[in-house]
């Protein structure tokens, strides 16, 4: 059974923290279809979080379609998490270091490249979140 | 669904100092709420009105529809004050026995399975435990007469952390299994980021935040730019708090309204920084008056 961890420094929402742990361990094989997860009780009895927070967690797996929530018997393990495709995986982190190596060589350091990073990240969750407006 | 406590108006003066004032509110059933706020703030002011301990000076309040001190309200209601009164000469079970006797819903079978579970023996003079075992056994004595509604004021301010830790998660299981609403307040930000759904934020004697936690973070966020352009975000956001350096300024805004040009940098904020920067910002007023 999976055993919930908590980083308080992260700044990541404790809702979020669970389910990355959840999926996490789906793609490590950790998780298997018709495994039980622990239930609410379990979880705060640990972490002494309120109770919601985990439900919210598993609601946001069951959306996902990860998980099933079985009235009166727990919450299972519905699907595995295929482990992602390593091949597109190193392409992916190659193309990233062409792309660090030739923005050193513009100049920037460390700092720039996280800025620059993060404005993109905001910028692309901008534009869905338009997208997602846009169609509503 | 009704509110479990609700406040018109409500206020309470000692002498010629107001220790809360105009005070409105509507606490969600089946939740956690924090209430927070500085020393002085009125915390154990508003919990003594609701649960009848003080009488308001003006206004109004209503717990689970009712008045305070109405019969049906205190079997309904648990409280535990903040210096946690126990009688030190009994033993933890005379502590049950008297609980049992003074409440007509006690749950003896729960009350015996919390001292288990908790490791207290039964054959201990209340005087003999540790300031977090006299915690616990006072939540045991709360919960254990069924409370719909369960008031604690500051319940681990005086603990260690692990002692601290063991209370939350005994609150929270209970939470988790009988639903029951709890109003907790304490100056420990981040316990309250971690159990409470629900946020009443207190300074100077006035509530100066309540709504569910989600829909404050999801309405503040942290922006620092350039000094020069902070008066363009002043139109479309409520500016909470403003820190200026030469020519940088980091600005806390309540407001929805995306921030797109790129000399900003937007964060979300913590609950910690969110209640932080309302009680400093509160702080002025309190010392021109």
């Amino acid at each position: 059974m999976i055993d919930f961890q908590l980083d308080d420094r992260s700044g990541v929402a404790t809702y979020l923290q669970l389910a990355q742990q959840v999926r996490h361990a789906l793609r490590l094989g950790l998780l298997e279809p018709g495994d039980k997860l622990p239930t609410a009780k379990e979880v705060v009895a640990k972490l002494a979080i309120n109770p919601n927070t985990v439900l919210k967690a598993y609601r946001e797996l069951e959306r996902e379609g990860l998980l099933v929530v079985r009235q009166g018997s727990g919450t299972f393990v519905r699907t595995s998490l295929a482990p992602r495709d390593q091949a597109e995986l190193v392409e992916l982190q190659q193309r990233l270091t062409d792309w660090v190596a030739a923005a050193r060589r513009a100049g920037l350091i460390d700092e720039d490249i996280e800025a620059m990073y993060r404005a993109v990240m905001r910028k692309d969750t901008h534009d869905t979140e338009e997208l997602h407006d846009t169609r509503a | 669904m009704t509110p479990v406590l609700e406040a018109e108006g409500l206020g309470r003066r000692y002498g010629r100092q107001w220790a809360l004032r105009d005070c409105t509110l509507a606490l969600p059933g089946g939740q956690v709420i924090g209430l927070v706020g500085p020393n002085g703030a009125g915390k154990t002011t508003l919990l003594s009105l609701a649960v009848g301990l003080l009488r308001p000076t003006e206004g109004e309040v209503r717990v689970l529809g009712r008045r305070p001190r109405s019969p049906g309200t205190v079997a309904e209601v648990g409280f535990v004050a903040q210096d946690k009164p126990l009688y030190r000469n009994l033993t933890v079970a005379e502590t049950l026995r008297m609980g049992a006797w003074l409440n007509p819903g006690w749950d003896a079978p729960g009350a015996r399975d919390r001292i288990t579970r908790i490791g207290l023996p039964m054959d201990q003079k209340v005087g003999k435990l540790s300031g977090g075992q006299r915690s616990q056994l006072a939540l045991t004595v709360a919960l254990s007469k069924r409370p719909k509604l369960l008031l604690l004021d500051e319940p681990v301010a005086d603990l260690d952390p692990i002692a601290r830790r063991d209370f939350l998660r005994t609150l929270m299981s209970e939470v988790a299994e009988s639903g029951v609403t709890v109003v907790l307040s304490s100056h420990l930000l981040a316990d309250v980021e971690k159990t409470c759904e629900f946020l009443v934020l207190l300074a100077t004697s006035h509530v100066q935040l309540a709504d569910d936690t989600e829909t404050l973070l999801s309405q503040h966020r942290m922006v620092t730019g350039p000094r020069a352009d902070a008066q363009s975000l002043f139109s479309a956001h409520t500016v909470v708090q403003a820190d200026y350096a030469e020519r940088q300024a980091t600005l806390l805004v309540r407001g929805r309204a995306p921030i797109n040009d790129p000399m900003w940098t937007v964060r979300p904020v913590s609950l910690e920084e969110l209640a932080l920067a309302y009680m400093s910002t509160s702080l002025p007023q309190e010392v021109a008056a």
